[in-house]
C-alpha cells in the first residue's frame, strides 16, 4: 500500500477530530489565558499581612504626617496621616513616591572610598570602622594643626536632634563654620528678628485668612508645608476669599488666582511698597494696631510717599497704577488680609527688602500676630543638652570668624551665607555634607563643584548617589527617612509648634547607618573633649532622652503640636512693632537686586520656577513625578524653555525648535516652547532637571537651571537674592 | 441564480476530482487513516497532556492536620485565621507554629493548593462571616487528612491542579473537587447572592475581578 496524500490528510483529519474532543486544546486555551495575566514584569501585589506605621516625611520642610501601608515586611503605599494637624490625610506627589527612593536603584548601600578620580564614579565598598576611623583620623589631623576651623559643614537644616549634633559636633571640634542650605527662612528669620525682636521663624496663618497677596509664592506647587497650603487655598476658593498673585509667569497658583498681577521680574519690593503707600494715602491701615502697637510709622510712611508713589512703582512693575491702586484697596479693607513672602517653593532667601517690605504690609492691616495674620513662632526648645566643654584647640577655632562673614557687622541680618561656596571654599581643609546635595541645588553649580575639588576632603552622608556623593572622597550613606528614628521640628510657615515623629518603617535595607550614630561613632573616635560633648551611647538613646516626656506621645500620635499656641507680645526693646528704624532704613535704602548680565549682551531674562511635580532639594523626583512632567517641559531628554512667542518671534524662533540659552553663567541646549502665560522678555525654566547622577529616570533628561544662574548678593542682606539671570538665546 | 447561468465548470471539477479516476487507495483506507489519527490524538489528549501539563512536588514536610486539629480550640480557625483587617491569614506563618512549638529559623515554604490567579479577588470574610460557608465546602475534608496530598503544579501558569481539578475533563462529585469562575458562579447563583450587577444586569464581574 502506498500512503497517498488521502490518506494523510485523513490521518490529519482524525487527529484534528481527536484533539477537539480531547481536553487538551480547551485546557490550553484557559491555561495561556492564565499564563498571559502573569507576565513576570507585572507587578504583583504581595501576599501577607497589612499594617500601618505612622510616620512623618522628610522629603521637604513641609513636615506632613504620612501612615505607611505594610505588607508583612515591605512597604507598599504611602497615605496622609488622618487627622495630623498639617496635613489630615494629604500628601504630595513627593510624598508619595518616597518608597521608589527607598527601594529604588540610587541607595548607596555601603560606606564607600572613591577609588578613582573625583566624579569618576569608582568607588571601593569599605567597613564601617575603617570608615569612621578614616573619617576621625581625618579631622584629628587637622585639629592636630591647630586648625579647627578649616571643618565645615553643610546641612539641610539646623534644628533637631540631627541638626543640633552636627552643630554640636562642629562646635566641640571647634569650627565656627557650619552652614544650612539656603531657603525663605533665612530672610523670614531676619524680618522677623528686625521687626519683632524674635528668634525664630514666621508662621503664616493661610488657614484663617480670607485674602491671600502671595508674592510669587507657589501654592499650589509647594510652598510651605505643601499639603496645608493647598488645603488653605481650596478653604478660601470654597469661602470666596480672594488669592492674588503677583508672578511674571501664568504659573498654576496665578492661573488659579482670582487676580494674576503679571509683575516685571524683580519690581515686587516696589509693588509692595506702593501698595504700602496707597494704604496710607487713603488712611486705609488698620488704625489702631498703627497707633498702639507699632513704631517707626512715621518714617515709613514718609519713606513710601517719598520714593513708591504708585507711579514710579507703575514703570518699574508693569503694573498700571489703577491696578496698583485697586489691589492695594482690596488687601486692605478684606477681614482678614495676608501678603506672602517667598517665591516659588521658597527656596531662594531673596531680598531682605522685598521681605520687610511684604511684612510691612501685614503691620499696615494690622494682621501680625493675629489670626489669618503672620505669626512669630518661636525657636524650639525642647533639646536641652548640657554645655559642651571645649579644649583650647576648639577654644581658638571658634574665635575664628566664619568663612562666609554671616553675622559680622557687615552681614549682621545673616546666619548662614551658604551660597558664598561657590565664591571660594579657600580654607575648608575637610567638608562634611548632610541630607543635601549642594553640587545640585546650589546657584551657579559649576563653580561649586570647582569649590568642591579644591576641598581635599570631602565626606558625604548621603542615602543616595548625587551629584554631592559623586564628588566626595568617602560616604557614609545615612538610613533613609523610611528606615530611621528622627525628630522633625516644622517650620515651614506653620503657626502651631509642631514636632513630628520620623520612625523606621522598614528594617534597613543595606548596610547604612543613622547620621546621628556616624556623628556620635566619629565624635568618640576622636576621644578627648569632642567625644565628651557626646554622652549618649547612640542617637536613638540620645533621642528618647532628649524628648523625654514627649516621646511616649510622639510614638503614639507620631506628632505634638501646642495646638491653641498665641504669640505673645513683642520683643523689641519698646515692646512695638518696628515698622522703622535705622537697621530697616539701611535695608531699604540699598540698592535694587540687579540681575547678572547687562541688557545689551543679554537681553532676556531667565527665571527658574518651582513646579509640585520635581523636587529640587536633597533628593531628586522620582520616576512616578517626572512621568507626570508635562512635554512642554522635557520632551525625549531636552528641557524646554518658556517664551512669549512675540519675543520668540523677534529671535526668529520656531515652536519646539531647540536653541542655545547663554547666560553669564553658563550656556546650555534648550527647546523653545511658545507660551502666551510668560511675560515678554522673560524665559523661564523649572528647577528640579538636569541631573548628572541619580538614575536614568532622572538623569540627563532637560537642564539645571543652576548651571544658568549665579547667586546675587542682596545689598542689605549678604543673602542670595537673584531672582533671574541676564540671558540671550540663539 | 448564480449556479444555475452558468453550471459547466462544477462539472469540471467533480470529473477531475472524482474519487475513482485515480487509485491508490479506497474508502477504508481514509477511514482507517482517520481513526488512526482519531485515535492518537485521543491517546495524547486524554492521556499523556495531563502528565506532561503537571509537575508533581512535594510539600516541606508531610503535615498532619487530623494530629493538629485535636490539639488546638478553635478548629481551622485556630491556624488560618481571619485578621483584624478581614484579611484572610492563608496558610500558618513561623509566628503561629511558635505558639506551641520551639523556636523555628525561617519560614516554611508551603504550597498553596487554593491559591487562585492575581485576577480573583477573593475575600474569606465574606463567604465565612457573611454567608456561613463551611471550610470543607471549598477545601473539602483537608482539616482530617493525616498527610499532606502531592502537589501538582501546572506548568503553564504556576497554579496547583486543585483550581481546574484533578478529573482533567472537569467532572466534580463534590463542591471542593474544582475552583474555577463557573464553580464560583454556580454556587453564587444557587445560594442567590450577587445576581446581577447594576451596569449590566448580569451576574458581577467586578465582585471577584477588581
Amino acid at each position: 500500500m502506498k500512503l497517498s496524500r488521502r490518506c494523510f490528510l485523513s490521518l490529519v483529519a482524525g487527529g484534528a477530530a481527536g484533539t477537539a474532543l480531547s481536553p487538551l486544546p480547551w485546557k490550553l486555551a484557559d491555561d495561556s489565558s492564565i499564563w498571559s495575566q502573569n507576565w513576570p514584569w507585572t507587578p504583583v501585589p504581595p501576599d501577607g499581612e497589612g499594617t500601618y506605621t505612622l510616620s512623618t516625611c522628610t522629603l521637604c520642610p513641609g513636615g506632613c504626617g504620612i501612615n505607611v501601608r505594610k505588607i508583612d515586611d515591605r512597604a507598599i503605599k504611602i497615605e496622609g496621616a488622618k487627622d495630623h494637624p498639617l496635613n489630615d490625610g494629604g500628601v504630595c506627589m513627593l510624598g508619595l513616591s518616597g518608597l521608589q527612593m527607598l527601594y529604588g536603584p540610587t541607595r548607596i548601600q555601603t560606606p564607600l572610598k572613591r577609588a578613582g578620580d573625583r566624579g569618576q564614579g569608582q568607588w571601593k565598598p569599605i567597613s564601617w570602622e575603617q570608615a569612621i576611623g578614616e573619617v576621625a583620623q581625618k579631622l584629628g589631623d587637622l585639629r592636630g594643626l591647630g586648625k579647627p576651623q578649616s571643618l565645615a559643614c553643610i546641612a539641610a537644616k539646623d534644628t533637631g536632634t540631627v541638626g543640633r549634633l552636627l552643630r554640636r559636633f562642629m562646635s566641640a571640634y571647634g569650627s565656627p563654620n557650619f552652614f544650612r542650605m539656603p531657603s525663605v527662612e533665612d530672610a523670614y528669620e531676619a524680618a522677623i528678628y528686625i521687626t519683632q525682636g524674635a528668634i525664630g521663624s514666621a508662621g503664616t496663618d493661610v488657614n484663617n485668612a480670607d485674602f491671600i497677596l502671595s508674592f510669587g509664592s507657589a501654592l499650589l506647587d509647594g510652598y510651605g508645608s505643601p499639603v496645608r497650603v493647598f488645603r488653605a487655598n481650596s478653604r478660601l476658593k470654597e469661602l470666596n476669599g480672594t488669592v492674588v498673585q503677583v508672578e511674571p509667569r501664568l504659573s498654576n497658583t496665578a492661573a488659579k488666582a482670582d487676580k494674576w498681577l503679571a509683575v516685571k521680574p524683580g519690581s515686587e519690593a516696589d509693588l509692595a511698597l506702593a501698595m504700602a503707600h496707597v494704604i496710607i494715602s487713603n488712611n486705609a491701615m488698620n488704625q489702631t494696631f498703627i497707633a498702639d502697637q507699632v513704631e517707626g510709622f512715621e518714617a515709613f510712611a514718609r519713606m513710601v510717599q517719598e520714593k513708591y508713589a504708585p507711579e514710579t512703582a507703575a514703570g518699574k512693575t508693569g503694573l498700571s497704577v489703577d491696578v496698583i491702586s485697586e489691589w492695594a484697596m482690596k488687601f486692605a479693607s478684606a477681614r482678614r488680609p495676608l501678603a506672602l513672602y517667598g517665591k516659588g517653593k521658597g527656596q531662594v532667601p531673596g531680598s531682605l527688602k522685598e521681605a520687610l517690605a511684604v511684612h510691612a504690609l501685614n503691620a499696615l492691616v494690622g494682621n501680625i500676630n493675629a489670626e489669618g495674620g503672620v505669626w512669630a513662632l518661636p525657636a524650639y526648645d525642647y533639646i536641652n543638652w548640657p554645655d559642651i566643654e571645649t579644649d583650647s584647640v576648639a577654644a581658638a577655632g571658634l574665635q575664628t570668624p566664619r568663612m562666609d562673614g554671616a553675622g559680622t557687622d557687615k552681614y549682621p541680618h545673616a546666619r548662614y551665607l551658604t551660597h558664598r561656596i561657590a565664591a571660594g571654599a579657600e580654607g575648608i581643609e575637610a567638608l562634611l555634607v548632610a541630607e543635601s546635595n549642594p553640587c545640585f541645588s546650589l546657584p551657579n553649580v559649576q563653580a561649586i563643584r570647582t569649590a568642591f575639588e579644591k576641598i581635599p576632603f570631602v565626606v558625604s552622608f548621603s542615602s543616595f548617589m548625587d551629584e554631592t556623593a559623586m564628588n566626595a572622597d568617602l560616604i557614609l550613606p545615612n538610613h533613609t527617612y523610611l528606615e530611621r528614628y528622627e525628630d522633625v521640628p516644622v517650620t515651614a510657615g506653620v503657626t502651631q509648634p509642631t514636632v513630628g515623629l520620623c520612625r523606621p518603617v522598614v528594617e534597613p535595607l543595606y548596610k547604612t547607618r543613622h547620621l546621628g550614630d556616624s556623628i556620635l561613632q566619629i565624635a568618640k573616635a576622636m576621644k578627648g573633649t569632642v567625644a565628651g560633648a557626646f554622652p549618649w551611647e547612640d542617637y536613638e538613646s540620645c533621642l528618647k532622652l532628649t524628648l523625654a516626656g514627649h516621646w511616649e506621645t510622639l510614638e503614639e500620635k507620631g506628632v505634638i503640636t501646642a495646638a491653641g499656641y498665641a504669640p505673645g507680645g513683642f520683643e523689641t526693646a519698646s515692646g512695638k512693632f518696628m515698622l522703622m528704624n535705622d537697621d530697616q532704613g539701611a535695608v531699604y535704602m540699598a540698592d535694587d537686586v540687579a540681575t547678572e548680565g547687562n541688557g545689551n549682551e543679554y537681553p532676556l531674562v531667565l527665571i527658574p520656577y518651582d513646579s509640585i511635580r520635581l523636587a529640587s532639594r536633597y533628593v531628586g523626583a522620582a520616576p512616578f513625578m517626572i512621568k507626570t512632567v508635562s512635554d512642554a517641559v522635557i520632551k525625549g531628554q531636552d528641557g524646554y524653555v518658556e517664551i512669549n512667542p512675540e519675543t520668540a518671534k523677534t529671535l526668529g524662533l520656531a515652536d519646539g525648535q531647540l536653541a542655545t540659552l547663554t547666560t553669564p553663567v553658563g550656556t546650555a541646549k534648550v527647546g523653545i516652547h511658545y507660551d502666551e502665560g510668560i511675560m515678554p522678555g522673560v524665559v523661564a525654566m523649572p528647577r528640579g532637571l538636569g541631573h548628572t547622577a541619580y538614575d536614568r529616570f532622572l538623569a540627563g533628561k532637560g537642564v539645571n537651571v543652576n548651571e544658568l544662574i549665579g547667586f546675587v548678593e542682596d545689598p542689605a542682606s549678604g543673602l542670595d537674592a537673584a531672582y533671574g539671570i541676564g540671558a540671550k538665546l540663539a | 441564480m448564480s449556479s444555475n447561468e452558468d453550471p459547466k465548470p462544477k462539472d469540471v471539477t467533480e470529473e477531475a476530482h472524482s474519487p475513482s479516476s485515480k487509485g491508490g487507495g479506497g474508502g477504508a483506507y481514509l477511514l482507517l487513516f482517520f481513526l488512526i489519527g482519531l485515535a492518537l490524538s485521543m491517546v495524547v489528549g486524554w492521556g499523556i497532556f495531563p502528565k506532561v501539563l503537571y509537575s508533581t512536588k512535594s510539600q516541606p514536610f508531610d503535615f498532619n492536620h487530623k494530629l493538629h486539629l485535636e490539639q488546638v480550640d478553635d478548629s481551622c480557625q485556630s491556624c488560618h485565621f481571619l485578621r483584624e483587617d478581614g484579611t484572610f491569614s492563608g496558610a500558618p506563618r513561623l509566628a503561629q507554629c511558635i505558639d506551641c512549638h520551639e523556636q523555628k529559623e525561617r519560614e516554611v515554604p508551603w504550597l498553596i493548593y487554593a491559591r487562585q490567579p492575581d485576577c480573583v479577588f477573593f475575600s474569606h470574610a465574606a463567604h465565612i462571616k457573611g454567608a456561613g460557608v463551611d471550610c470543607v465546602t471549598c477545601h473539602g475534608n483537608t482539616g482530617t487528612s493525616e498527610s499532606l496530598r502531592t502537589y501538582q503544579e501546572n506548568r503553564i501558569t504556576g497554579y496547583s491542579r486543585d483550581i481546574w481539578g484533578h478529573s482533567i475533563a472537569g467532572i466534580k462529585h463534590n463542591t471542593w473537587d474544582r475552583m474555577k469562575m463557573d464553580d464560583c458562579a454556580a454556587c453564587h447563583k444557587d445560594s442567590g447572592s450577587h445576581e446581577s450587577s447594576v451596569q449590566t444586569g448580569r451576574d458581577a464581574c467586578f465582585v471577584c475581578h477588581k
